[in-house]
C-alpha cells in the first residue's frame, strides 16, 4: 500500500498531478477537486473509469486528455463494469504471470454522476458490489444531471426546481427526496461506505485512504456543489459545501462491513437548513409562504435522519 | 496452471459444446457473461471447466448482457484475451456495447446463437439477432455446423486480435439447428489449437502503466468522422487479407478449407441460392438431388464473412448465374431482405444483369425443407428460362395462410 502522507494544504497542492488542471469543468465545479484529492491519495497505479457526464465529457476530448492514468469511458450505465472487467483481467493475468509490470499494485476507480449512480446505472453497480470485485466507486453527486442541462435525478432532493421538475406556478419542484444509497450500497454488504465532502478534505482523503486499504467494493458518495446548477456564485463552492455539512444536509459518515455506522464529522454550531437552502437558486421558489411548508418538512427529514444515524452509531450495529 | 484435456480424434459435440472448447483451448483470460438460450451452455459449460480447473482465467457472471459486453470492454481494454456468448434478447440489449467495443478496436470474442427477437417471445432461430450486428463495426463469421464453430471459434482470435486488424469479432451459429444438434466434431489437441490461436499480445493495454492510455473519448464533429472512417477503411482494406491468411494457416493445420464466400457447384451454375447458416447445407443437399434428376444446374453460395461484406467475391463468383435467390431468415419489416439489398448491389457494381428473387423465410424456428428449397431452385429456373423475372421480387416460404408476396413480374415492364 503506497499511501501517500499528506499533513497540510500546502504539501497537497505541491503533491504531483494525475489529473490535470486543463479540462474543461466549470469554473467553481467540485468535481475536479474532489478527483484530484482521490487520485492524490495513493502513489499506486490507478485504473479509472469514468461514467458519460461531467467529468468524462470535460476531461478527455479528442485529441487531449487530462487523465495521466489508465482510463476508459464506455457509456452512462456501465462505468462500475467496466473498471470491473479490468480489475478481472488484472486478477488473471496476475494469477497466469503474464502482467507487464507484476510488481505493481494498481487501485480500480470508477466515477460516476449521481445520474449515472442512482438512475441509470443502478443495476450496474449492484450487480458489481455483488461480485465483489476489489474496486472503488466513487458518485460525485451534485444532485442533478448537470451536463445536460439540469434534469431531474433520483438524487434531486425535496423542492428542488430542475427543468424536469421545475417549480411552477402550482408546483414546488421535485415531490421526492433522494434515494438513501449510502444505506443502499452498505446493504451490499460493502466492506466500506462512506459519504465525504470536499470542503472537509481531510475526512475525505482518510476515508479514501481507508477504502483503498480494504479489500472488495467500496462505495464512496462525495458531494459535489454544483455552481450552474444549484446556482451560486462560483466562488462560493466550498462556502455551500460548509453550509451542506454543518446544517447536517450531507452528514459525513462512514458504514463499515455494512452495519458499523460511524459519524466523523459533528458540526460545532448546527445551522437551520433554510441557511442552506436560502444560498441556492434552484431552492428559490421554497420562500414563497405557500411553499414554506416544504421548508419544514425539509428540517424536520435532517433531524430525523441525524437522529437515525446517531442511534445507529451508539448501537454500535 | 490449466488442466489440459484429451481430447478423441473426433468428438460429438453440438455447436455450443463446439464454441466452449474453442474458448478453453484458446484459454481465454476474461469471460464476463450472462446466460441466454439457446446460447447459455456455453457459459454453462465454461462455468464447469473453471470449476474444474481447465481453464485458469477470470469468470464474471453479470446481471445482463449490457453488463456483460461491458466488463468484456474494460477487460479487453486493460490487454488480454477476452470472449462471451449471447442470443437474441441479449443481443440486442448489448448492441450499445458493441458500437463501443468496435469504437475502441477491442478484439473481444461473441458467440452469437442465432434466435428470433421478440415480439412475439420465441426462443428459436432465426437471424434476426445477425442482422442487428451488422452495422455495428464488428467482423461476423457466420457457420453452418458444429464442426465451423469449432473452427471459427478458434481462428476469429487470430483475425481480431491482430495488429493490423483490431476489431472484435462475432462467430453465428443457428440456435438449436446448429447450437443443439450433436455432430461429429474432429478438434485439435490442446497444445496444437493453444499453439495455432497463438498467445496474446497485449497493445494499449490499460494494465502497462509505464503508458497511460484514454479509451473512449469525445469526439465531435470535428473528429468523429475521421475515427469512423478509420475504422470502415480498416474493415475494407485489412480484414480479408488477414482472414484469408488465417484460412491457409488452419487448413494446413487440419486440412479443413475455408473461402471468405463458400461455393458449392457453382463452376457451371444457371442458378443459385444465396444464404446464412445452416440453411447452406439443406440448399447443398436439395442443388446435389436437382442436378441429378431434374438436370437444373443449381449452385449453393454460403457467406461465410458477413461483415465486412465480400462484395468483390461474392461477384466473382455469381456473375455467370442468370437467376438467383436470396433467402432471408429475418423479418425485414416492410422492405426487401438484406441478402436481396446486398447481392443486388453486388451484382450493379458488377455490371451484371441478373434476376434477383428474395425469400423469406424460417422465422422464429419455422422449418425450412429440401423440398422448399427445390422448390425455389425450380422456380428460379423458370424466371431463367424466361429470361426475365416473373416471379414476385419477394415471397414467403412455408407460412400459414394466404400466401405473402411482393412487387410482382409487371413492374419489369414498368422499368422499361
Amino acid at each position: 500500500m503506497a499511501q501517500k502522507k499528506i499533513k497540510n494544504l500546502k504539501s497537497f497542492s505541491t503533491s504531483a498531478d494525475r489529473f490535470e488542471g486543463a479540462n474543461l469543468l466549470c469554473p467553481g465545479c467540485a468535481h475536479s477537486i474532489i478527483v484530484r484529492e482521490v487520485l492524490n491519495a495513493t502513489n499506486d497505479d490507478l485504473v479509472i473509469s469514468a461514467a458519460t457526464g461531467c467529468l468524462e465529457v470535460c476531461t478527455a476530448v479528442y485529441p487531449y486528455t487530462s487523465w495521466d492514468a489508465s482510463w476508459i469511458h464506455i457509456g452512462f450505465e456501465n462505468a462500475a463494469t467496466a473498471v470491473a472487467g479490468a480489475e478481472a483481467m488484472y486478477k488473471a493475468l496476475k494469477r497466469k504471470g503474464r502482467l507487464l509490470q507484476p510488481k505493481r499494485t494498481p487501485k480500480f476507480v470508477a466515477f460516476g454522476g449521481d445520474g449515472a449512480s442512482y438512475d441509470i446505472g443502478f443495476q450496474w453497480i449492484s450487480g458489481t458490489f455483488e461480485r465483489g470485485h476489489d474496486i472503488m466507486y466513487i458518485t460525485l453527486d451534485n444532485e442533478v444531471y448537470a451536463n445536460t442541462g439540469g434534469q431531474s435525478s433520483g438524487s434531486t432532493p425535496l423542492g428542488a426546481s430542475t427543468t424536469t421538475s421545475p417549480a411552477g406556478r402550482v408546483s414546488y419542484g421535485k415531490k421526492r427526496h433522494k434515494k438513501d444509497m449510502l444505506a443502499i450500497m452498505a446493504a451490499h454488504g460493502s466492506p466500506y461506505v462512506a459519504q465525504v465532502a470536499p470542503n472537509k478534505w481531510k475526512d475525505m482523503i482518510k476515508k479514501i485512504q481507508k477504502g483503498f486499504e480494504v479489500e472488495g467494493p467500496v462505495y464512496i458518495n462525495a458531494m459535489s456543489a454544483c455552481t450552474t446548477e444549484w446556482r451560486f456564485p462560483a466562488q462560493d463552492t466550498i462556502a455551500i459545501s460548509d453550509l451542506a455539512v454543518d446544517s447536517l444536509v450531507f452528514p459525513l459518515y462512514e458504514i463499515v462491513d455494512g452495519t458499523k455506522l460511524n459519524i466523523t464529522y459533528r458540526p460545532k454550531k448546527v445551522i437551520p437548513v433554510r441557511e442552506y437552502l436560502a444560498a441556492q437558486g434552484r431552492f428559490k421558489h421554497l420562500f414563497k409562504p405557500e411553499n414554506e411548508h416544504i421548508i419544514e418538512e425539509w428540517q424536520r427529514r435532517v433531524d430525523a435522519q441525524w437522529e437515525y444515524l446517531q442511534r445507529r452509531e451508539e448501537a454500535g450495529v | 496452471m490449466a488442466e489440459k484435456m484429451e481430447l478423441k480424434k473426433v468428438e460429438v459435440w453440438d455447436g455450443n459444446l463446439a464454441a466452449a472448447h474453442s474458448l478453453r483451448q484458446a484459454q481465454v483470460d476474461v469471460v464476463s457473461a450472462y446466460p441466454i438460450t439457446p446460447s447459455t451452455p456455453i457459459v454453462e459449460t465454461f462455468a464447469k471447466f473453471l470449476a474444474d480447473g481447465y481453464v485458469d482465467g477470470e469468470y464474471m457472471m453479470v446481471e445482463s448482457e449490457h453488463a456483460a459486453m461491458s466488463g468484456c470492454i474494460g477487460a479487453s481494454a486493460a490487454g488480454g484475451r477476452v470472449a462471451t456468448a449471447t442470443s437474441a434478447q441479449g443481443f440486442a440489449l448489448m448492441v450499445e456495447t458493441l458500437y463501443q467495443a468496435s469504437g475502441m478496436r477491442l478484439p473481444i470474442v461473441l458467440h452469437v446463437v442465432n434466435r428470433a427477437l421478440a415480439s412475439p417471445l420465441n426462443v428459436n432461430g432465426d437471424h434476426s439477432d445477425m442482422y442487428l450486428g451488422r452495422d455495428s463495426g464488428w467482423i461476423q463469421l457466420d457457420t453452418f455446423s458444429p464442426q465451423e464453430v469449432y473452427d471459427m471459434g478458434l481462428m476469429a482470435f487470430k483475425i481480431g486480435e491482430d495488429h493490423d486488424v483490431r476489431l472484435p469479432v462475432m462467430v453465428h451459429q443457428d440456435g438449436f439447428i446448429s447450437s443443439h444438434t450433436a455432430q461429429n466434431v474432429s478438434p485439435l489437441s490442446d497444445d496444437e489449437a493453444y499453439e495455432f490461436v497463438g498467445e496474446f499480445k497485449p497493445m494499449n493495454a490499460m494494465l502497462d502503466f509505464e503508458k497511460p492510455i484514454s479509451y473512449g473519448v469525445q469526439t465531435e464533429e470535428d473528429w468523429h468522422f475521421e475515427h469512423k472512417a478509420r475504422q470502415h477503411n480498416d474493415l475494407m482494406t485489412k480484414v480479408f487479407p488477414k482472414i484469408d491468411e488465417v484460412f491457409q494457416e488452419f487448413e494446413k493445420k487440419t486440412g479443413r478449407k475455408y473461402k471468405i464466400v463458400e461455393d458449392f457447384y457453382m463452376d457451371d451454375a444457371r442458378v443459385a441460392i444465396v444464404a446464412l447458416g445452416t440453411t447452406v447445407e439443406t440448399a447443398k443437399l436439395a442443388a446435389r438431388i436437382l442436378r441429378k434428376e431434374e438436370k437444373i444446374k443449381a449452385g449453393v453460395v454460403g457467406i461465410r464473412v458477413l461483415r465486412p461484406f465480400p462484395f468483390e467475391q461474392l461477384g466473382e463468383v455469381l456473375k455467370k448465374v442468370k437467376a438467383i435467390g436470396t433467402l432471408d431468415r429475418s423479418s425485414p419489416n416492410g422492405t426487401v431482405g438484406m441478402l436481396y439489398n446486398e447481392i443486388s448491389g453486388v451484382l450493379m457494381g458488377h455490371g451484371v444483369k441478373s434476376i434477383v428473387l428474395n425469400y423469406v423465410y424460417g422465422l422464429g424456428g419455422r422449418d425450412i425443407t429440401v423440398e422448399m428449397i427445390k422448390n425455389i431452385f425450380r422456380e428460379l429456373d423458370q424466371n431463367r428460362k424466361a429470361r426475365k423475372r416473373i416471379s414476385p421480387v419477394q415471397q414467403f416460404v412455408n407460412l400459414r395462410g394466404p400466401k405473402l408476396e411482393y412487387f410482382d413480374a409487371s413492374l419489369v415492364n414498368r422499368g422499361k
